[in-house]
């Protein structure tokens, strides 16, 4: 996979690594050829790997929103100021926790399953049958995963901020017996549209690209063994949410 | 295959291969004549399954030089070796069906891929092609729920679908019980001969290819230490002829790990 030298020197070897996986997107992207047959593919995959995603990216959003609360009202109330709370709430959802757990969760379905499947078509030759039957399995199978979870994750991570709000709601309104009016108004105004919302969704975008090129790559290059796909789909789930975090920060100090 | 000696289809020319330091072909030469079945036989591990991929063009030869239709395979781009393998249909082991895609989807693949068919001319081909491997109603089938020998009849339907001119085919009897195996071996005459198809295939199952093939080579570390007709082979007294023909344990082929050189698929380049 890497140059030999590469592997003499250890400390080269992930960013050789780094640039083969550079090259892949490349030759990815390269592929795109604007058909019916990559639409459907997509579309497909989008189902897979996105739809099947929902039931667990809502539960865990859900649940994110109530904690969110319960530690935001009882951190508040010590300043008298726990009316604030759907403002705080909304912030570090939209702006940190809604993009990075989603991304985190979505490595953890999604990735992993996208790796181990290309890593077992691939031990069970059936990536060689296609390269022989001159067909491109990098157009034909990580194509068409990348792009889908290009799509996927923005839209999951909408519906895990959604389910987090209703949770907030939930459980600032229901249980602890806040304002509902307040709790809307500040949510509406304290919310900018541009930094708040949009520097999540662009956060989501690039996640939902870097988790889901990581595991085409792996499972692409995974070896043709059990062993292989195995260390293929723990080597997936380990570098991307490492990668998303660093990419985290990174973004966020521009965003900000 | 005499009459055909003067029309070889795939040339290959003193060729090498190695593997960092291991030598897994060493100035192997073979002519394959059009329309002939042939048989590269030899213990495991020998270098069989490389002598396909360097056909198929998936390695590239440490030296020497292999020509497919009289184009020299090493010396192609992506592009143009994609286009040579429209000409080469390849039967794995095992088969190597697409276990997300039904039999009929499996088959249909290639030329979903490559023609610009209707649908309705797609499935009379698929049909007929299954028919001719004897599992036509099988359509709607997933891979998993057919049996070893059905498999390898499907993967031989996807393999010939697009009428190539070789059929490459690796250990396509390995699994298989003896029934299987017959009718595994009776298809592939029939297709070669029906077709006008080139079969190469890839065994170290003596007897079902005595009764297959026209022409064998043999190979022994690295060497090819034989060929000729099934037949003669039989007669040959070259005593690591005799030995492998006749699965003898003493003789110059030593079982030890040195002549092992079995991790061609570990490592496959990617093109």
């Amino acid at each position: 996979m890497n140059p030999d030298w590469t592997k003499r020197i250890k400390i080269l070897t992930p960013i050789a690594e780094t640039g083969h996986c550079g090259l892949f997107l490349v030759r990815m992207l390269g592929s795109i050829r604007l058909e019916r047959g990559l639409l459907i593919s997509t579309l497909q995959q989008t189902y897979l790997i996105g739809a099947r995603s929902l039931v667990i990216i809502m539960i865990c959003g859900f649940f994110v929103g109530m904690v969110l609360s319960l530690q935001s009202i009882n951190a508040l109330q010590q300043f008298g100021a726990s009316d604030q709370v759907s403002l705080l709430v909304g912030k570090s959802l939209f702006r940190e926790l809604g993009p990075v757990l989603t991304a985190l969760l979505f490595a953890g379905r999604a990735g992993t399953s996208i790796a181990a499947e290309i890593g077992l078509m691939k031990a069970t030759s059936q990536i060689e049958a296609m390269q022989l039957m001159a067909i491109d399995p990098v157009q034909r199978i990580a194509l068409p995963r990348f792009l889908a979870g290009l799509i996927s994750l923005p839209l999951l991570t909408a519906m895990f901020n959604a389910f987090a709000i209703l949770g907030a709601v939930m459980f600032s309104i229901g249980v602890m017996g806040l304002d509902p009016g307040i709790f809307w108004s500040k949510l509406q105004t304290g919310i900018y549209f541009g930094k708040d919302f949009m520097g999540g969704v662009w956060k989501s975008v690039v996640f939902g690209g870097l988790v889901s090129l990581i595991a085409v790559y792996f499972g692409y290059y995974a070896k043709p063994t059990g062993e292989g796909v195995g260390t293929a789909t723990t080597r997936t789930v380990v570098m991307s949410s490492v990668l998303v975090l660093i990419f985290d920060f990174i973004m966020t100090s521009f965003l900000i | 295959m005499d009459k055909n000696l003067k029309d070889p289809i795939i040339r290959i020319q003193n060729v090498s291969f190695q593997r960092d330091d291991k030598v897994i072909l060493d100035d192997v030469s073979m002519e394959i004549q059009r329309g002939s079945i042939v048989a590269i036989m030899g213990p495991s591990g020998v270098g069989k399954t490389t002598i396909l991929r360097l056909i198929s063009g998936q390695l590239q030869p440490s030296s020497g030089s292999i020509e497919v239709n009289g184009n020299e395979v090493s010396a192609m781009t992506r592009r143009q070796l994609y286009d040579c393998r429209r000409d080469i249909g390849v039967l794995l082991q095992n088969g190597a069906l697409f276990t997300d895609l039904t039999v009929f989807e499996n088959i249909a693949t290639p030329l979903r891929e490559h023609t610009d068919l209707p649908e309705k001319a797609i499935r009379e081909r698929v049909s007929a092609k299954l028919e001719s491997v004897g599992l036509l109603g099988t359509e709607e089938l997933m891979p998993h729920s057919l049996s070893g020998g059905m498999a390898r009849r499907v993967a031989l339907a996807r393999a010939v679908i697009l009428n190539p001119k070789i059929v490459l085919f690796d250990e396509p009897m390995t699994g298989l019980d003896p029934i299987a195996m017959s009718t595994v071996s009776s298809l592939i005459r029939e297709t070669n001969d029906q077709l006008g198809l080139t079969s190469v295939i890839v065994t170290h199952n003596v007897n079902q290819m005595k009764k297959l093939v026209d022409h064998c080579y043999i190979l022994a570390a690295a060497k090819l230490i034989a060929q000729g007709s099934p037949e003669e082979l039989m007669r040959s007294q070259e005593p690591a002829v005799d030995q492998f023909m006749n699965g003898r344990v003493d003789g110059p082929i030593s079982f030890k790990y040195q002549n092992d050189r079995n991790n061609t698929a570990a490592s496959l380049s990617e093109t």
